[in-house]
């Protein structure tokens, strides 16, 4: 994995194209050999495991729907009988949910616009560009890749604080224009592309800009949906840098918002989980609809070793 | 990256050469990303040195050098020593643990049955859970009077226990809470790999006799080296820079039991609660966090290549 021959970087290539779809999905049913149970012994271990995954959420949601009083009872209530369906538009109401989503979804976008744009500039020039100092410089963005933002978090914030960006969404946005994890992604899917096609159309005179708009990202669309998925989750669920970079409540993040949120209402359990659902249910419906992409770029964070 | 260039040098001709080869236009295209990544990663790590050496404050511009005093203070420090210890317990707890399920996990999760669909989907979800969402979902299951963690297991005849609250409970709950969240990444890194084996090697295996668990052992195993490898390093970096659960969940406490490395730090620099002038503490303590994060990965990998053997 240190160095890539031509043929690994077409390995990482078909590996991508075989994540696309996990083997397995296709409904295929193996036949059982032992018979001496009535389904696949595997089900003795993947069915508690999903059980133990899941109940924490369903209970959730079945706390938010429940009477205050139903939720300080022991043993607990797994089945409110009448639903609560008020507890949402409660929780909405009580804080400015709606100002943190807006906020979220500009933060989100913004960032996720930026790392499309920047990071597929920047793949095209070290996949298809020869230029002095490219080695190098790509070596470097590598190395980076080992440096959190945890460590880093006291200097980020005083350069973000000359650029007079605390406090506003900026803060949240400037720092995360462009991702290495997005360079890294995109450049080894440019390198799998066939060359032909480029070539023909420089011949025929077209720009490279025309070439990378026309050409190369059209064909890298999986590509780009898996960067752009992995990155909205990591803007999405952000929370350091929100915490200490963003003071007011109206420019709050739906993650700040959540903290406060529950701060405000320790004891208001349902209220509490009607607030936890709506901030959690954007992400779980994108990943639900959107699952093989996000499988694919958590397992090509998994190639960049 | 010399794959690039190794590959065109075969057929030079006009279009490849006018396609590959200038230093301008190159420099054009990935300027604005190395500029970013210069500005907000390779920078910081200059100026978090520069820091470290310095009397500061997050409020005042006015940073006087003190040379390597706050070096020496973290030798000192109990609350730092606290940290380390804590980090290292979680550590401890957090990666095995984690590893080893998603291993036998995966391998389920590689089977051609009824539900995995399902199965997957019940495993991967948490990875699209916040931290923060997360925590607000454990601190209500993992309620000392009315959660439904204690109600399961006094069903069993185990507890009551106090979870987040106790000071033994505090940290292995933190755990089970980050084990719940990360499981699925590392059970998708372990499944990527598992459909990466050669179907022949098994097979073959199969023919000879071998039986699943050995052919597990001595085949799939060696070839999960690789992804194992990563999975530790990964694990072992994100443990280490453990905070919004702590930060959220349990506040570092009780009584400092949970309190570690960067919520250390995160106080230092961002609250009060150290005086307002440690800025320049909390940078050395993050700069000898990189450090020993740096020095982590690079023998990590260095033990691995002499043991994981990578197929060609």
């Amino acid at each position: 994995m240190k160095v890539r021959q031509s043929s690994d970087v077409r390995a990482a290539g078909s590996t991508l194209a075989a994540t696309t779809a996990l083997a397995g999905e296709t409904g295929m049913v193996e036949k059982r050999r032992g018979a001496w149970l009535p389904f696949s012994p595997w089900h003795l271990l993947l069915m508690p495991v999903a059980i133990v995954m899941l109940v924490p959420l369903l209970w959730v949601v079945m706390t938010s729907l429940e009477t205050l009083g139903q939720t300080q009872h022991f043993p607990p209530i797994l089945w409110p009988g009448s639903f609560q369906w008020n507890n949402y538009p409660r929780a909405w109401s009580s804080v400015p949910f709606s100002t943190w989503f807006v906020n979220t979804i500009i933060v989100t976008t913004a960032v996720v616009a930026s790392n499309l744009l920047f990071c597929s500039l920047a793949a095209y020039g070290f996949a298809r560009i020869r230029f002095f100092g490219k080695n190098v410089a790509y070596f470097f963005l590598l190395a980076t890749l080992m440096i959190p933002i945890q460590v880093v978090i006291i200097p980020t914030f005083l350069i973000v604080k000359q650029m007079h960006l605390i406090d506003t969404l900026g803060a949240l946005i400037v720092p995360n224009l462009a991702n290495v994890f997005g360079i890294f992604l995109l450049t080894q899917f440019f390198r799998t592309l066939p060359i032909e096609l480029e070539e023909a159309a420089r011949i025929d005179g077209a720009s490279r800009l025309k070439v990378l708009f026309r050409i190369v990202l059209p064909l890298s669309l999986p590509a780009l949906a898996t960067l752009a998925v992995i990155q909205f989750l990591w803007t999405w669920n952000d929370f350091l840098w929100p915490l200490v970079t963003i003071f007011h409540e109206n420019v709050f993040t739906l993650q700040l918002g959540l903290m406060s949120f529950q701060g405000s209402h320790v004891n208001d359990t349902n209220l509490l989980m009607a607030g936890n659902v709506m901030s959690m249910l954007p992400m779980l419906i994108l990943f639900i609809a959107a699952q093989r992409y996000f499988v694919r770029g958590i397992a090509t964070q998994g190639l960049k070793g | 990256m010399a794959v690039a260039a190794r590959q065109r040098t075969g057929a030079p001709g006009f279009a490849r050469r006018a396609l590959t080869s200038d230093h301008m236009a190159g420099w054009l295209f990935v300027l604005p990303a190395v500029f970013l990544v210069a500005l907000f990663s390779i920078f910081p790590i200059i100026w978090g040195f520069l820091l470290s050496l310095q009397k500061a404050s997050l409020l005042s511009p006015n940073r006087p050098y003190i040379g390597l005093d706050n070096y020496q203070r973290i030798a000192s420090d109990p609350l730092a020593r606290q940290a380390a210890v804590n980090a290292v317990y979680y550590t401890a707890l957090f990666v095995p643990t984690s590893i080893i399920i998603a291993l036998f996990l995966a391998v389920a999760l590689n089977q051609k049955i009824r539900l995995i669909r399902f199965y997957r989907l019940a495993v991967f979800i948490p990875v699209a859970v916040s931290t923060i969402a997360t925590g607000v979902m454990f601190m209500w299951v993992f309620d000392a009077q009315f959660g439904i963690a204690n109600w399961a297991l006094g069903g069993v005849g185990l507890g009551p226990f106090g979870w987040f609250d106790s000071v033994q409970g505090a940290m292995p709950s933190l755990v089970i809470m980050c084990i719940w969240g990360w499981l699925g990444f590392d059970a998708i890194i372990y499944l990527a790999a598992l459909q990466g084996v050669p179907h022949e090697l098994v097979e073959a295996a199969a023919v000879d006799g071998a039986t699943r668990w050995s052919t597990f052992r001595h085949v799939t195993l060696p070839l999960l080296g690789p992804a194992t490898l990563l999975l530790v390093v990964w694990s072992t970096i994100s443990a280490v820079q453990l905070f919004d659960e702590v930060f959220f969940v349990t506040k570092g406490g009780p009584l400092n039991h949970t309190a570690v490395p960067v919520f250390y730090i995160y106080r230092l620099a961002f609250t009060s609660l150290y005086g307002f002038s440690s800025a320049g503490y909390a940078a050395a303590l993050a700069y000898v966090l990189f450090v020993v994060i740096l020095i982590l990965t690079l023998t990590q990998f260095w033990l691995g290549n002499r043991v994981v053997h990578y197929s060609s």
